[in-house]
């Protein structure tokens, strides 16, 4: 699984600014009221514990793991219905540098707004071609893409009438296991962003406009394709000339 | 006005969903065959160093009830305490698991080998425990706790010894139950909330 030696110690994370991200307690996201720690969190700069991490290499990924227009079907001639959309962009830190060789994994509903899993009863049928996850690993330049279709808006039990706006969820490990993060892209001028209580759950809307992802004709392909822009920003690492390191900046 | 900072913020944090699993452990939402195999399968392989021990628990809400959706990874040195990818690590040893509760019992299972304590920057040992990263329908921002043994010294332990309400410390320890077999739960909330890290 891990391919590269990883040096012992690159420097402690830079920690965690909570602000920008939603509490954990949101009375309008109903299911968040139960599943919220109530007493803080315990602080404490990283160790290697949180410092270092599993590394996949690129052999882990299959030619069509980032193309969930085939990847289900494993059959170019039965592709999954919808809008195509090229998903694509870059990974960083806050240092602003590239994240290179990290895993991104991504899982949404089909153009129908069904996801393809036991628990969704949503009266969408379900695309026989599509199974709704992809992942793949960025290169040398912390660059990835998918190939996907433009997941639907489906309705949710929360408050009275829910519904998401589209959106596609994102996992990224980064090289520390403390970098790990979980978010969701949602779709530039989609008008069901400022209705959702799930987006609502970060209450900086500069924050919240990093998660829309924008229209990029530079990427789209005539006759095909709509591309859409996303970067990813993980945490940095904290080094300063003060501070002896095996690994300098 | 001052200087701009060239530093960028976080992406922020959104819910994993209830649908998780299908981008993550695609074989347990149903949808085999899209990847020869799950991600994280096994935290070892066949031949590992050390104890093998069996970790077997809940995530339980402010209810008391056992979460049926909740998707976790763990991370961990080997049982000379190097973790995989530094010189010497153990190289049967994955470090990164895996698993989900189950969805009728809300129960999950790790099996690994029991880490040993890891050196601290600036020195000193941080006792053997495993990393946990928890994420849910409902849990806005991934829960980062850690698992200590009741078996083991923990008494110099950097990280428990920071924890104020002593009372609290437990909630982190896992109980022997038999011969490698622990148990750890985790309260997301109410009476006994776990400890939850922010590092
Ligand atoms: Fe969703």
């Amino acid at each position: 699984m891990s391919d590269p030696i990883i040096p012992t110690d690159m420097g402690p994370l830079i920690p965690r600014n909570r602000a920008m991200h939603p509490a954990a307690y949101d009375i309008d996201y109903k299911t968040s009221v139960p599943r919220s720690p109530k007493w803080p969190l315990l602080s404490m700069e990283s160790t290697p514990s949180e410092e270092t991490g599993p590394r996949f290499g690129h052999s882990l990924i299959g030619p069509m793991d980032n193309n969930l227009i085939i990847n289900f079907s494993k059959d170019a001639n039965k592709p999954a219905i919808g809008e195509r959309v090229l998903m694509h962009g870059r990974v960083l830190d806050e240092n602003g540098r590239p994240v290179p060789n990290t895993l991104v994994e991504i899982w949404q509903a089909n153009a129908g707004g069904r996801y393809r899993h036991i628990k969704d009863t949503y009266l969408a049928p379900l695309d026989p071609n599509f199974g709704g996850c992809g992942r793949t690993i960025t290169d040398e330049n912390g660059y990835y893409e998918f190939l996907t279709i433009r997941p639907g808006a489906y309705p949710w039990p929360n408050r009275g009438n829910e519904w998401r706006p589209m959106h596609i969820h994102i996992s990224v490990f980064g090289h520390s296991f403390a970098q790990r993060l979980i978010t969701q892209m949602y779709f530039e001028g989609d008008p069901l962003i400022d209705h959702c209580p799930i987006a609502a759950t970060i209450k900086n809307r500069s924050q919240l406009d990093r998660l829309v992802s924008a229209l990029d004709f530079s990427k789209s392909r005539p006759l095909d394709f709509l591309a859409y822009k996303f970067d990813i920003v993980l945490r940095g690492r904290r080094q300063t000339m003060f501070e002896n390191k095996l690994e300098g900046m | 006005m001052v200087q701009k900072l060239d530093t960028l913020v976080e992406t922020p944090s959104q819910t994993a969903g209830p649908y998780v699993h299908i981008g993550t452990i695609p074989t347990f939402a149903g949808n085999p065959g899209i990847y020869p195999e799950d991600l994280g399968l096994r935290a070892i392989e066949d031949g590992a160093a050390g104890e093998v021990i069996t970790i077997t628990g809940s995530v339980i809400d402010g209810t008391g009830w056992a979460l049926r959706d909740a998707m976790i990874e763990s991370w961990q040195a080997d049982a000379a305490g190097k973790f995989p990818g530094q010189a010497g690590a153990d190289a049967k040893v994955n470090g990164f698991c895996r698993f989900a509760a189950h969805k009728d019992t809300g129960e999950f299972t790790l099996r690994t080998v029991k880490p040993g304590k890891t050196p601290m920057r600036g020195g000193g040992f941080q006792a053997p425990h495993i990393a946990l990263w928890i994420v849910a329908r409902g849990i806005n921002i991934g829960l980062q706790t850690r698992i200590y043994f009741e078996d083991e010294d923990n008494s110099a332990d950097p990280l428990l010894s920071r924890i104020e309400q002593r009372n609290r410390v437990d909630t982190l320890i896992a109980k022997k139950t038999g011969d490698g077999q622990y148990r750890f739960d985790i309260r997301l909330q109410g009476d006994d909330e776990t400890v939850f890290l922010d590092m």
